[in-house]
């Protein structure tokens, strides 16, 4: 028998997923008569960064993607960053915030992570320690715990995930509230997809009651159609999804006694086959985070100006285009930020180049930037964590990683 | 077809139990038989023990007593509801803000008497199966509460069958069979599911004073349905006799006395009079000892035997059971006098129990459990597991109809889309702690194939490759 103890309220809250509270305010910033917000989103499956942010302007970037390389004069045309980047044309929102300076993208940056394991990259990226290995806390939470509480002030929560289940990347010795959509997301038309390869090579019978249930049986009948894909659950449902989860996310941290940071995760960017930067399944994911960056920037309102907005993933993808329109597990990819408290209107790289040599293994964008400096930069100057404390406790072994300096209009 | 031990382990897991946990495959490697065998022998084997869980008589009255209370409040008028509403705060304040408010607004009364004890004996059933070591014996009582099901849904049911399937089903899962059916249809559930509470003979002392009379519905259903089963050796006529024999079967009104009110009582004068033939056999005898002695005959029956045989042959072990295989079951179900544990026994020493192909398909409570045992977790809330069992079609102890919940494969493939919906939501809210490799380790290994095996490792997310093991062939068949 389970061990029945009397479960307190609290206890229902966070095993329901529902949220729960605690009270406290980042002391430093506060003093400063500032009130800062943090938003971090995790994009499980890694986020081709040379599809999201193209290098326009080097002279080795067409020929490693073909007819998939995002160029200016491309159908649609990609959007002028500066000279030499261009953004994904599915980001129109994002793209009018770099231009009026509240976003930045930092490009060909990575984790301190190389190996291609998803589960071991994500760990990383959100536990923040050098290693994969067993993590029960994230960087994230780790810096909030080291923020001076400046007092509970009214029902205020000091950080917060959206979805089922906090990312690691909150999870740790802070406490985290949590509140979840009334509509889990349905399955990603990727899962689909590699659970029908799955029955189809082993269970004929459930490959074909998963294919009617997906209305996918014409495609089934068609049988060796290259290229032919079962098309993913409605584009419109992901919009959906990722705009109530983001917006929401948003109008919580806007309230003045809302909490101040706060992190979600949106899956599906493992974009090994067809991946349909410009106008297949990678521009719909990329369509449905601009518009999430769009939901944020509206339900902000006059918090925008004190916010950022992280967008991160485990690593990149392979800087060729592969057999099969996809591209597989790479290195380096873009961290996208947004916020009107960014000084932002710039991309960020120490660019490695695409020739053959210059990629990582001959195969990956190499990585410039360690990832951590970005975070670390902002942790400090946005939300006041201590270098020191950053360099061991929120990211353990990272004092040669400085923070990158300057990324705040208020340094 | 040789099993190595590890996979042969693994196989009793999934056909005999509930899905493996962390370190069950290991720990039943060295003898799977050995392993089922010895949880049939386990003190207590089957029962809960919580102090919590009212009596079936107590939570009837509970129920009643909270009925009358709602209905007086009702008569006294809506303002005593206006009164109650509950001053928001904390949580559940932030939580109203994020959502559009309601147009009118009402406060939540929160479940009622009937659905909290049903919600609480959920909750001890869900927790049985995901403390079970092996989980072979849950599964007895899951077929046999199955096969002697009742409905919340029914009148008075709902704040009783939590309770029937303690009392009635885990008390004799490894008993008689005979004790198990005269407890079952002496149970107020299945008195007030079937109608029988009311049925009354028509040369009774009540029927001759009443318009109402004879109800067959229990006696049939015990005919076709928990004994003999459907077109055997019964007529109509065997019906009318069989219900005649049982009026008088019924429940303590709750009016009439609020100590043993809602709990089993013959009543003489509801109970037609005089000799009966049932199926050949004249049952002279007179007042509720007339529906033992046919009880006590039914169970007994070969064709019983052969009904009871062949469900279980078709739960564990395929949709087609083998014949030799019923065959014996049916000898032994004779030999034992009905004992179901040495049915259980013999299923387990069965060679075609071990050799069938692994083609069944879980039912959706064993799935859903199945997952929430491969990944360790420990719901305390169980609303997202309730509904799990509801988007599946298997809302628990709510079958449609007296048949109880399919067995066969076919009809649950229809759900495999919302069983991916499901797998995708488990593995977000309940996979948290879990690491995927670990989990296909632990939950499928022998039996995983190497594409199983690819598609969980190289999986973009864990709670994609959560979702991938939940909805693998080797995960779902058994």
């Amino acid at each position: 028998m389970t061990n029945l103890h009397a479960a307190t309220r609290r206890e229902l809250l966070i095993a329901s997923g529902t949220l729960f509270a605690w009270a406290y305010l980042p002391k430093l910033a506060r003093a400063e008569g500032r009130d800062p917000r943090l938003l971090v989103i995790v994009l499980r499956g890694a986020l081709d960064g040379l599809a999201a942010v193209a290098p326009v302007g080097d002279p080795d970037w067409p020929a490693l993607r073909g007819n998939n390389a995002l160029t200016l004069d491309g159908k649609p045309a990609a959007l002028p960053l500066d000279s030499f980047f261009a953004l994904n044309p599915a980001m129109p929102n994002l793209h009018r915030l770099y231009t009026s300076g509240a976003a930045a993208i930092v490009h060909a940056a990575a984790t301190p992570y190389r190996e291609r394991s998803h589960f071991d990259g994500q760990d990383v990226l959100e536990s923040g320690l050098p290693k994969p290995g067993a993590a029960d806390s994230g960087w994230l939470n780790r810096a909030l715990a080291s923020l001076q509480p400046a007092g509970r002030a009214g029902s205020s929560r000091d950080a917060f995930a959206i979805g089922p289940i906090a990312p690691l990347v909150v999870r740790g010795p802070a406490p985290v509230l949590s509140w979840t959509p009334r509509r889990l997301p349905p399955a990603s038309g990727d899962t689909v997809m590699r659970l029908i390869e799955l029955y189809r090579h082993t269970d004929p019978v459930l490959a074909r009651a998963l294919e009617e249930r997906m209305g996918l049986a014409t495609i089934a009948r068609a049988g060796g159609m290259d290229g032919e894909q079962p098309r993913p659950p409605a584009a419109g449902q992901l919009r959906a999804y990722f705009a109530e989860s983001a917006g929401t996310a948003a109008k919580f941290l806007a309230r003045p006694d809302g909490p101040r940071i706060g992190a979600l995760a949106f899956d599906g960017w493992d974009t090994h086959a067809a991946e349909g930067a410009m106008n297949g399944r990678l521009a719909t994911l990329l369509s449905a985070l601009d518009g999430a960056v769009a939901a944020i920037e509206t339900e902000m309102n006059d918090a925008w100006r004190e916010t950022v907005v992280a967008i991160i993933t485990e690593f990149g993808r392979t800087a060729r285009i592969n057999g099969t329109d996809g591209t597989d597990h790479g290195t380096a990819t873009v961290a996208l930020l947004a916020g009107g408290a960014l000084k932002g209107g710039r991309v960020i790289a120490d660019w490695p180049g695409l020739r053959p040599a210059k990629l990582h293994e001959g195969r990956d964008l190499k990585p410039t930037t360690d990832l951590r400096a970005v975070l670390k930069g902002l942790l400090k100057d946005h939300l006041r964590v201590e270098p020191a404390v950053l360099a061991t406790k929120v990211f353990p072994d990272s004092a040669t990683v400085k923070p990158m300096p300057g990324l705040l209009q208020q340094a | 077809m040789a099993l190595d031990p590890k996979a042969q382990a693994a196989l009793a897991l999934h056909r005999f139990g509930l899905g493996p946990r962390a370190g069950s495959i290991a720990s039943m490697a060295s003898d799977p038989r050995g392993a089922l065998l010895a949880e049939l022998d386990r003190a207590g084997a089957g029962r809960i023990n919580n102090p919590d869980l009212l009596t079936s008589g107590a939570a009837a009255r509970a129920a009643f007593a909270y009925q009358q209370a709602q209905r007086a409040a009702r008569q006294a008028g809506g303002a005593a509801q206006q009164a109650n509403a509950p001053s928001g705060a904390g949580a559940a304040e932030m939580k109203d803000q994020s959502a559009p408010p309601a147009p009118a607004a009402r406060p939540n009364p929160g479940p009622s008497v009937p659905q909290q004890i049903y919600l609480g004996e959920a909750k001890a059933r869900i927790d049985a199966a995901l403390d079970a070591e092996i989980g072979f014996v849950e599964r007895l009582v899951w077929f046999w509460s199955n096969h002697f099901c009742v409905s919340a849904d029914k009148g008075n049911v709902r704040q009783i069958c939590g309770a029937y399937e303690r009392e009635v089903i885990r008390a004799n899962v490894l008993g008689r069979f005979g004790d198990m059916l005269l407890a079952v249809e002496s149970h107020p559930a299945m008195l007030f599911y079937l109608d029988n509470a009311r049925s009354i003979g028509p040369a009774s002392m009540a029927g001759v004073r009443q318009k109402r009379g004879l109800n067959e519905n229990l006696a049939r259903e015990i005919l076709e349905l928990h004994t003999l089963g459907v077109r055997t050796v019964y007529t109509q006529d065997d019906v009318t006799s069989f219900a005649n024999v049982i009026t008088g079967w019924s429940v303590v009104p709750f009016r009439q006395d609020f100590v043993r009110g809602g709990e089993f009582i013959f009543n003489p004068r509801m109970h037609q009079p005089g000799p009966q033939t049932v199926i050949g056999t004249n049952y002279p005898g007179a007042g509720v000892e007339q529906g033992r002695a046919v009880l006590a005959v039914l169970a007994r029956h070969p064709a019983t035997a052969k009904h009871v045989a062949s469900k279980l042959a078709r739960h564990f072990v395929a949709d087609e059971p083998p014949p030799a295989l019923v065959e014996r079951l049916a000898k032994r179900f004779l030999a034992t006098q009905g004992d179901l544990k040495e049915m259980a026994k013999a299923l387990v020493a069965a060679p075609e129990a071990w050799e069938a192909p692994r083609t069944k398909l879980k039912r959706p409570g064993e799935w859903v459990i199945a997952a929430l045992r491969a990944v360790g977790a420990a719901p305390v809330e169980i609303g997202p597991v309730m509904q799990a069992h509801n988007l599946l079609g298997e809302p628990l102890w709510r079958p449609s109809a007296p048949k109880g919940f399919v067995d066969e494969s076919a009809p649950w493939l229809d759900g495999l889309a919302q069983r991916l919906d499901i797998a995708n939501q488990f593995a977000r809210r309940f996979g948290a702690e879990a690491d995927p490799r670990d989990a296909l380790e632990e939950a499928l290994a022998p039996l995983a194939s190497t594409e199983t095996r690819e598609a969980i490792t190289r999986a973009e997310s864990r709670p994609q490759a959560l979702a991938l093991l939940f909805m693998a062939p080797e995960f779902q068949r058994r």
